[in-house]
């Protein structure tokens, strides 16, 4: 085996058009840092220049990345626990026990919400296991939500 | 106040055990007495100080005529002269009833209950509040002593629950009732009172002989009979009067930090003062001191310049105070197994214990400074979900549990806190000893043999040997065999023994795959450098084991049932190494609980069955009410 990944996971996708809200913030990010390099240009020597057109140069690579980073989101709820992938070149994998959500929100930004899509985001006592799903159609994730706190309350555990 | 029954928890000169009855009763109460002078004393020491300071130069001049230079700065003497003396004492007067009056008031407003299965606190003036809490949701039960309050006989019990400034804080009760109020918090926060069939099987069997034969924890003979059992003996509380009251204050200032009934001695864990000494004067503040000093000198000697001295030389010097503070704070340390949990106890002038019930423990680490290594010192952290406003010993963080001890202490305050463990650890303690004993045992039928077979040489020739003495002495693979009689028996104790054995063992200082332990793969040497033998992992009975550092040597323990979640990372450099890092989330705290550089397919399995064992343990775990039975 090569790649690290969890055998036999079927994953459920986030919507596609969860690259729009993504890409905009990449760019907005990038335009902020880019247009603060600009005064430098004043100084008049050429690596001002330089440094202008490295942080476009990793705006661009980022952003056009954003395609595959969130085909590469997964989630899946298997019978006891949530299993949710992110990242290619970073990857991590959380599995949170159903009995160990404390709460679960769902949060709406302008763009995500001009798509019709949701981010679930789960709370446990731990604050390192704060796990997000972004881009969820709302309406399921309206489902997912009420489906997850059943499950939660039937496998109830303290602290 | 709908009923408050002053009376109950009234003079000091009371027996302990109706109070305690009154206490417990779920009705509303208050606390002791003298909260007021306890909280308050500090604001009105600092009125007196300052009037004090202001008046000094005339009530010098009082008695040295002369000694005072005219008005310039001194407002008392202006204040004298203008003939206002009247009046400012008349101020002063009133700004303490002020004082006092508002710490009567909210003395009288602060009242507390203690319910089947809440604790419940009404306080303020203007501002009310009402706090309660869920006995079965305590993460421990704390109780200080501070030196003023110790006078008074007087305690601050401190209910703590998950969550910033989630705790219920009763200060100040009255001392011996603080003790019985634990212990009765924590008998019904463990479910204790609706087992009424276990009763036997409990070690207070007095206990539930009394409370669960009415099945009624509210009727105050039979709460009084429970949470007494040591007190009635006691001389002191019977003696009225003052003579009486001094005897008493006096009997509890030297009274053993650790009641002895209140724990069996075996599981008690001390700190000899020449071992915390040591580990303080070895700790890293002493290494910084020593770099401080060395600067200081070579700055001197080389540049010739002083400001360096000047810089460091008042923390060098305030160093004296640390250390003083440290060690006292620590002395008389102990860690003991109750009923209830866990109790940690220290201090020497200002005391404080608390008790910690089973499962309220999220992870602990057992770690070894680098100068503690020649000695074999360690010390344990523990994670817990509640913040209390108290600090622990040595002014540490409360989570530190055992601020230094060696390898034998580490091994019993592990069987202490991990309850789950405690069942496995004891049964290794058993086979410990049996083994003990079986090896020396092994050693007799050597000699028996050796010193059977002259006897048999010579009952040989008269032929009468003795049945017994003769089988024993025929053959010694049949002895030898005869002595190991159940040896399934033995292999299992054995089994177990290697088993727990290895758990602090193996944990502390072994390597490799010594202990059970799955290590990184040799690839990893990239990444840890020295400890690439060490760093492994491995899963117990409810618990999971992460051994790591060879130079700083820790041992992180995760009680399966309080895994939170499990994670699994894999960063680009890592991927070109097929190594990934596993991380066991749990409550915050000083511990985190990782291993990194990992074999990718070891670290998948290592996620999969943790993730599949912590659901499991979760599910089976009862010990939000530890006392009860499992149905």
């Amino acid at each position: 085996m090569d790649r690290l990944d969890i055998p036999d996971a079927e994953w459920n996708r986030v919507s596609p058009k969860y690259v729009w809200p993504e890409l905009i913030g990449y760019l907005v990010t990038g335009l902020i840092v880019a247009g603060a390099t600009v005064p430098l240009w004043l100084i008049g020597q050429w690596w001002t220049y330089a440094i202008t057109a490295v942080v476009v140069v990793v705006t661009v690579v980022v952003a056009a990345l954003t395609p595959r980073r969130v085909r590469a989101i997964g989630y899946q709820l298997r019978e006891d626990d949530l299993l949710l992938r992110k990242g290619i070149l970073y990857l991590r994998v959380v599995a949170v026990p159903y009995g160990r959500m404390q709460l679960i929100d769902i949060n709406r930004g302008p763009v995500v919400r001009a798509l019709g899509l949701s981010d679930l985001k789960f709370v446990t006592a731990a604050a390192a296991s704060a796990v997000t799903i972004p881009g969820v159609p709302a309406d399921e994730a309206e489902r997912l939500r009420d489906r997850l706190v059943e499950l939660a309350e039937s496998r109830r555990a303290g602290l | 106040m709908s009923d408050p029954r002053t009376g109950a928890d009234g003079g000091g000169g009371r027996p302990a055990p109706p109070d305690v009855a009154a206490l417990t009763d779920g009705e509303w109460h208050r606390l002791h007495p003298a909260t007021p002078l306890l909280k308050g004393g500090i604001a009105l020491a600092a009125v007196l100080v300052i009037l004090f300071n202001n008046a000094r130069e005339y009530v010098v001049e009082l008695f040295v005529p002369g000694g005072r230079r005219g008005d310039e700065g001194d407002p008392f003497g202006y204040v004298v002269d203008k003939g206002w003396l009247g009046l400012l004492l008349l101020a002063v007067v009133v700004v303490i009833a002020l004082f006092v009056g508002g710490f009567w008031l909210s003395w009288r407003m602060h009242t507390f209950r203690v319910g089947e299965d809440v604790v419940e606190v009404r306080s303020g003036i203007v501002f009310r509040t009402n706090r309660r809490a869920r006995l079965d949701r305590i993460q421990g039960i704390n109780i200080q002593r501070p030196l003023l309050a110790r006078v008074f006989g007087a305690a601050k019990l401190e209910v703590t629950q998950a969550g910033q400034d989630a705790n219920v804080t009763l200060a100040y009760l009255r001392s011996a009732s603080a003790d019985d109020l634990r212990r009765e918090i924590l008998r019904r926060a463990g479910g204790a009172q609706q087992t009424h069939a276990s009763a036997p099987s409990a070690p207070g069997a007095p206990v539930d002989a009394r409370g669960a034969g009415t099945g009624d924890a509210t009727d105050p003979a039979a709460v009084a009979g429970t949470s007494t059992p040591g007190r009635i003996g006691a001389p002191a509380p019977h003696r009225q009067g003052f003579g009486g009251l001094v005897e008493q204050r006096a009997h509890e200032f030297l009274a053993p930090e650790l009641d002895p009934d209140e724990a069996p001695p075996r599981s008690v864990v001390a700190l000899s003062p020449g071992r915390l000494i040591g580990s303080t004067v070895l700790s890293g503040y002493t290494l910084f001191l020593l770099a401080a000093v060395v600067a200081i000198v070579i700055s001197v000697v080389t540049t010739g310049e002083w400001f360096l001295l000047f810089v460091l030389l008042p923390a060098v010097l305030g160093s004296g105070g640390f250390y003083v503070n440290r060690i006292t704070k620590s002395l008389r340390y102990t860690i003991a197994g109750t009923r209830d949990g866990v109790r940690i106890g220290y201090g020497l002038f200002s005391t404080s214990n608390e008790t910690l019930p089973p499962g309220r423990i999220h992870s602990i680490k057992v770690s070894q400074p680098l100068l503690w290594r020649p000695f074999g010192w360690w010390d344990v952290k523990i994670n817990r979900a509640s913040r209390s406003s108290t600090k622990g010993a040595a002014g540490q963080e409360n989570t530190t549990i055992l601020p230094v001890g060696d390898e034998d202490d580490v091994r019993r305050v592990l069987e202490l806190v991990l309850p789950e463990l405690v069942g496995v650890a004891a049964v290794g303690v058993a086979a410990e000893e049996a083994r003990a004993g079986s090896s020396a045992s092994a050693d007799v039928p050597e000699a028996v043999a050796s010193a059977a077979v002259p006897v048999a040489d010579g009952s040989a020739t008269g032929e009468a040997a003795p049945p017994a003495l003769g089988g024993e002495a025929i053959d010694d693979e049949t002895s030898a065999t005869g002595e190991a009689a159940p040896p399934a028996v033995r292999d299992a104790v054995e089994a177990t023994t290697e088993h727990t054995l290895s758990l602090v063992e193996g944990g502390l200082r072994s390597s490799g795959t010594d202990g059970g332990f799955t290590v990184s793969p040799r690839r990893a040497a990239v990444l840890r450098w020295f400890s690439w033998r060490r760093n492994g992992f491995r899963s117990a009975p409810g618990a999971l084991l992460l051994r790591k550092g060879a130079i700083w040597r820790q041992l992180v323990i995760v009680p399966l049932p309080r895994v939170q979640s499990v994670g699994l990372v894999q960063g680009p450099l890592r991927r070109r190494l097929r190594l990934a890092t596993v991380h066991l989330h749990t409550v915050q705290g000083p511990i985190v609980a990782e291993i990194g550089a990992l074999d990718q397919d070891d670290a998948l399995g290592f996620f999969t069955t943790a993730g599949r064992e912590a659901v499991a343990a979760a599910h089976a775990d009862r010990t939000h009410r530890w006392s009860e039975e499992t149905p």
